[in-house]
């Protein structure tokens, strides 16, 4: 068995991490944003009043229409949201609590035809679980990819445990890898955290397990996959999954339906009970923090849906969790000035990675969203590297996308990252540029370019 | 205390908000604000906690570490002054003697240079970045005890102007902005740059110093009259900060302690000079060959250039291996300037700033080799 061990990283641990209990959700809204997906245009087929199934289409992939996106609930669209020039922000469904779904059809997964499993996937609206590297966009169902990655590794701060959420849907996991090996010419990996001794992960057929540990960002699947077996040029495709997503698509080859499940952890320095929800995919804010209690005022808080390096901000009000994340962070907002607070070795409870604060000796952490400064010419050298286990050089690759310079981005590995790698990045960069956005745009740019 | 001084602040920085009269002015204020408190600003995209370093610790951490040599100098300013003329002192004597000297300059050094600075900065719209706390200090810190304050005053116009602002601001210049300074009084005022009486305090209206440093000595084939001890500790004449190579390292303990400055460029320095030093030892053809090579390490500029200067990491290598190699090569020319070039005794100033040229090239070559072996493993697939 492969096993990694990523020393490069830095590790931040939050107070509030989800305690193994499951509450359930009430969510009575749920929504899609088609900018959950990176670099989709949406073209709907529904209009706000529409009544619709679980399962049914509310948009499909302008530049791919076999590529659906269904319904999480039944119900009827509320609302849909737009931006300017008329783009589409957000898709809202109010549930109408029967969940009544479409019945599709199921092919025998052992005999049926690789273009068989790819229709079935694409017609129930399960398609878009799957993404593809380079670019981490929604896979081509014309592509055969030369593996196929799942990590149940997490070790970003207040992580969740897969090996507790996927607990009651071992069946529906098994399903969803035995259907994705049927897509792939080479194989589906699985990883697992090392020494992790009673998980039924390790008992699962039709998989590779490779074991990791390490610092974060080291969860993140691109530095799994350098080691496995790196992306080479664009040509060359991997796809990858989110666990409890292999779950919905093997419950879909089990009984037909789309059930979109979405586990959520609700953590946070703030949260008195964080737990685990059952929740559904797109599912609001609102409803999957009815039975979270907060030790202060929820409008001082930031609502993240994700992580606090990658994730996106949530509006406690109105806000639906990302159509990917199993995480919804909350953490105080930090809009405080601090006097002198720039001298070296002041204000130690703020997280640093840096040997400029003590706070790599202390415990006790004081989170916020405060920037701790503003932006600045790119200066220090070398703080970058020592943070993202991959042998890429991080500065020169940010000053090629900066520069728009395709030749160099590709020549520096952009097709073996995804923006979400650079988190760690936007933290410890001592000039505060926003290191994911640029990677992003980079991406946007070879996208529109190389295609 | 602090909810007076934000709210007063607050009420001083109305003008230069968005929309109102002053508004073009108002990195100027910015500038004055951040150092007063770090800004309430939060994260808008991207990761939603940030690390608490920034420029401003970094650069004040520098600062820092200049002082113990910083302090050093002032004293030996005034040591020197005192023991050319053999007159009894106290260290407070010479303290006094040397802050009457060093503080103008370094007060010139800021005031000048701070100005184009916030010059530049409205003129560009951008916010005035940190990076000139430390070249500003650093630019009196290697020029010697006499030079007319106008000199200094003309050096930093010409570094900041020339040699930072014309490549596009912090960040993007190519050569270390205090070197430049250091150069451009070199070879525009050379009579003042060198000879016996810049290096001491008021040489020039006392009869008879002898205060040529020890490089010009070896330079000039003489013999060199002061301990090794006292090289060490610094009570010889030099630029005002270079000599004291104790409290170099006291600030090379700092740089690395904080990770601030580069360990790979400074080990690499001292290994590319002690290297070269100790063959020209065997060698051993004239006067400055024959000057042992631990000595050439704690004599002139080298210390302080080694630790303050090669590693910013601006003008230097960025790449890990290219540091070794850009620290190395520091080393190995600054020794070869000073034994085959008596015009330079001193060769740690253009070492640094030829090295300065080749480090983008040392770069480009180590992150062509993992382009390399990314485009064969293309290849190959």
């Amino acid at each position: 068995m492969n096993s990694f061990h990523f020393k490069k990283g830095y590790n931040l641990k939050i107070k509030g991490s989800a305690n193994k209990v499951l509450l359930p959700s009430s969510s009575s809204t749920y929504a899609i944003c088609p900018d959950d997906f990176f670099a989709l245009t949406p073209k709907l087929v529904v209009k706000e009043g529409d009544k619709v199934k679980v399962g049914q289409t509310i948009f499909y992939n302008k530049q791919d229409e076999r590529i659906k996106f269904a319904s999480p609930v039944s119900g009827s669209i509320t609302s849909i949201l737009r931006g300017e020039k008329r783009k589409v922000l957000k898709i809202v469904i109010t549930d109408d609590g029967k969940n009544t779904a479409i019945d599709n059809e199921l092919p025998n997964v052992s005999k049926a035809s690789v273009e068989d499993i790819k229709k079935s996937i694409l017609d129930s609206g399960c398609w878009g679980f799957i993404k593809q590297r380079p670019y981490g966009i929604i896979a081509s169902p014309d592509d055969t990819p030369k593996a196929i990655y799942i990590s149940t590794y997490s070790n970003s701060p207040l992580n969740v445990d897969f090996d507790f959420i996927l607990k009651k849907n071992q069946q529906e996991f098994q399903k969803g890898i035995d259907v994705l090996s049927k897509l792939t010419k080479g194989k589906v990996y699985l990883g697992v955290e090392k020494n992790f001794k009673s998980s039924y992960f390790r008992d699962l057929d039709n998989v590779e397990i490779y074991e990791v540990k390490g610092l974060y960002p080291s969860e993140n699947l691109s530095f799994h996959i350098e080691k496995i077996s790196p992306i080479n040029k664009d040509s060359e495709k991997v796809w990858t999954i989110n666990p409890e997503d292999v779950v919905n698509i093997g419950h879909l080859f089990t009984t037909g339906k789309y059930i979109a499940q979405r586990t959520v952890a609700v953590a946070g320095p703030n949260v008195k009970n964080p737990s685990y929800c059952t929740a559904k995919i797109g599912a609001d804010v609102k409803g999957i923090i009815e039975s979270i209690s907060f030790d202060c005022d929820t409008s001082t808080l930031r609502f993240i849906s994700g992580n606090v390096y990658t994730g996106n901000k949530v509006c406690r009000e109105e806000g639906h969790v990302n159509f990917y994340h199993n995480t919804l962070t909350v953490i105080p907002e930090g809009n405080d000035y601090r006097l002198l607070g720039w001298l070296p070795f002041v204000g130690n409870k703020i997280p640093s990675a840096s040997r400029l604060s003590l706070a790599k000796l202390l415990t006790k952490k004081t989170i916020n969203t405060n920037l701790n400064g503003e932006e600045r010419a790119l200066v220090v050298t070398g703080e970058m590297e020592k943070v993202f286990p991959m042998n890429i050089y991080v500065m020169q690759l940010i000053k090629a996308c900066l520069s728009n310079d395709i030749d160099k981005m590709e020549e520096l590995g952009i097709y073996e990252v995804v923006p979400e790698d650079f988190g760690i990045i936007d933290f410890v960069n001592t000039s505060k540029i926003e290191a994911q956005e640029i990677i992003k745009q980079g991406i946007e740019l070879m996208i529109k370019e190389v295609g | 205390m602090k909810n007076f001084l934000r709210k007063k602040l607050d009420v001083i920085r109305k003008p230069f908000e968005k929309g109102q009269k002053w508004e073009r002015f108002a990195p100027a204020i910015n500038a004055f604000d951040t150092l007063l408190f770090v800004p309430n600003h939060t994260t808008k995209k991207g990761a939603h906690i940030r690390d608490s370093v920034d420029l401003k610790r970094t650069m004040i951490t520098v600062v820092l570490a200049l002082l113990p040599a910083l302090i050093y100098g002032i004293y030996n300013a005034g040591h020197q002054y005192f023991i050319q003329q053999s007159i009894e002192f106290t260290f407070i004597d010479a303290f006094l003697h040397g802050l009457w000297k060093v503080l103008p300059m370094i007060v010139v050094s800021y005031g000048v240079g701070l100005a184009i600075e916030f010059a530049f900065a409205i003129y560009r719209g951008h916010e005035v970045n940190e990076g000139y706390l430390v070249t500003g200090l650093l630019i009196p810190m290697i020029m010697p005890i006499d030079i007319p304050l106008w000199m200094v005053a003309v050096s930093v116009a010409f570094a900041v102007v020339i040699g930072k602002e014309a490549f596009g601001g912090t960040g993007m210049n190519i050569f270390n902005p205090a070197l430049i300074a250091r150069a451009f009084a070199f070879f525009a005022y050379p009579t003042y740059m060198s000879g016996n009486e810049v290096w001491v305090s008021e040489a020039a209206n006392i009869d008879s110093v002898s205060g040529e440093t020890i490089l010009a000595v070896l330079a000039s084939g003489g013999e060199v009259s002061y301990s090794i001890m006292d090289m060490f500790l610094g009570a010889i004449p030099g630029s005002i900060a270079e000599t004291s190579t104790l409290f170099i390292i006291l600030g090379a303990i700092i740089l690395i302690l904080t990770g601030v400055g580069s360990w790979r460029i400074m080990l690499s320095g001292v290994l590319g000079a002690s290297l070269i030093g100790f063959l020209f030892n065997l060698w051993g053809a004239n006067e400055l060959m024959q000057f042992n090579w631990v000595n050439h390490l704690i004599v002139g500029g080298f210390a302080f250039g080694i630790v303050f200067m090669a590693t910013d990491p601006v003008s230097g290598a960025q790449t890990n291996v290219g540091k070794w190699v850009y620290g190395f090569l520091i080393g190995v020319f600054c020794i070869l300037i000073r034994v085959f070039n008596p015009a330079y005794p001193e060769g740690v100033m253009l070492a640094i700033l030829l090295m300065n040229v080749f480090a983008p090239t040392i770069d480009h070559y180590v992150v062509n080799s993992n382009i390399n072996k990314r485009k064969k493993r293309w290849a190959t697939a």
